[in-house]
């Protein structure tokens, strides 16, 4: 059975989690966040081109990365709190193409060891307003739209038919 | 205003949640709850009008609000496309664990063609 991302984010509230699990160990899924190789071949949406400008996973650390589209450029950037290796990364993260700084996210990412040689990653988000949050989604919701309804409707149909089987 | 701009505001959050817990309630019912004048109250309730989120009937001379649950149907939708987008992003990243799995695996048996 292939595995499913889970995103939980709760009306009015500030954070949002995302969790899913990998037919892997966690030490591998630890090395593709924090390796700029690895980084590189799976962060962001498919259709945008990604660079890695820098990625300095440890405490203290910062990393820049660049999603690319037609003359479009979309820059992140943040630094990293705390780097514990196979267990957590904490820090900070920020888009720069909003109208002002200051809507930074910080950013909880947990691998914890499942049986079998799996694992469970456990994002957790929390952001400094709801609207803040709320945007972020909605970010989201413009470059899904680009990507064609066509894959919407297949998903929100999947998704009535789990929730309706629930 | 948009449903999410209304709904950042934390007395107008705390209205629909009023409004959600009894079903609906009168103006009056509303204003009684808060500290704030009636007319700010009045203010974030015509906020909360406008962006669709409540619905407001007639009866007698009052005013009773409901909640309109159209809108909160849209956060459900966003969400779903935003798990659909990290979704594809997770799918890239299991199949390159597959890859550093079975380049790994390859490499302590001596053997990397079979």
């Amino acid at each position: 059975m292939a595995n499913k991302t889970v995103v939980t984010a709760e009306p009015g509230k500030q954070e949002l989690f995302i969790t899913r699990e990998f037919d892997a160990p966690r030490e591998l899924v630890f090395r593709a966040h924090t390796d700029p190789d690895q980084y590189v071949q799976w962060v962001g949406p498919s259709d945008l081109e990604m660079s890695v400008q820098k990625l300095d996973a440890f405490d203290g650390g910062t990393f820049e990365f660049t999603h690319k589209r037609g003359g479009h450029a979309y820059r992140f950037f943040g630094s990293y709190h705390e780097v514990l290796e196979n267990e957590r990364i904490i820090g900070t993260f920020e888009f720069d193409g909003l109208p002002e700084r200051g809507h930074v996210i910080m950013g909880k990412t947990t691998f914890e060891e499942l049986p079998n040689n799996r694992s469970r990653l456990v994002h957790q988000s929390v952001f400094f307003s709801v609207a803040d949050r709320d945007g972020m989604v909605q970010s989201g919701m413009e470059r899904g739209v680009t990507e064609g309804y066509e894959k919407l409707d297949a998903f929100l149909a999947q998704k009535t038919g789990q929730s309706a089987s629930a | 205003m948009d449903a999410f701009t209304a709904l950042a505001e934390p007395t107008r959050r705390n209205i629909m949640e009023m409004l959600a817990t009894s079903g609906c309630l009168s103006a009056t019912d509303i204003y009684k709850n808060f500290k704030a004048s009636a007319p700010a109250i009045s203010q974030h309730l015509k906020v909360l009008k406008t962006a669709n989120l409540v619905r407001v009937e007639k009866r007698a001379q009052k005013r009773i609000y409901y909640v309109n649950p159209e809108p909160m149907k849209e956060l459900e939708k966003w969400i779903q496309i935003f798990t659909q987008q990290m979704q594809d992003s997770h799918d890239r990243l299991e199949a390159l664990l597959k890859r550093v799995q079975s380049s790994e695996f390859k490499i302590p048996s001596g053997d990397p063609q079979h």
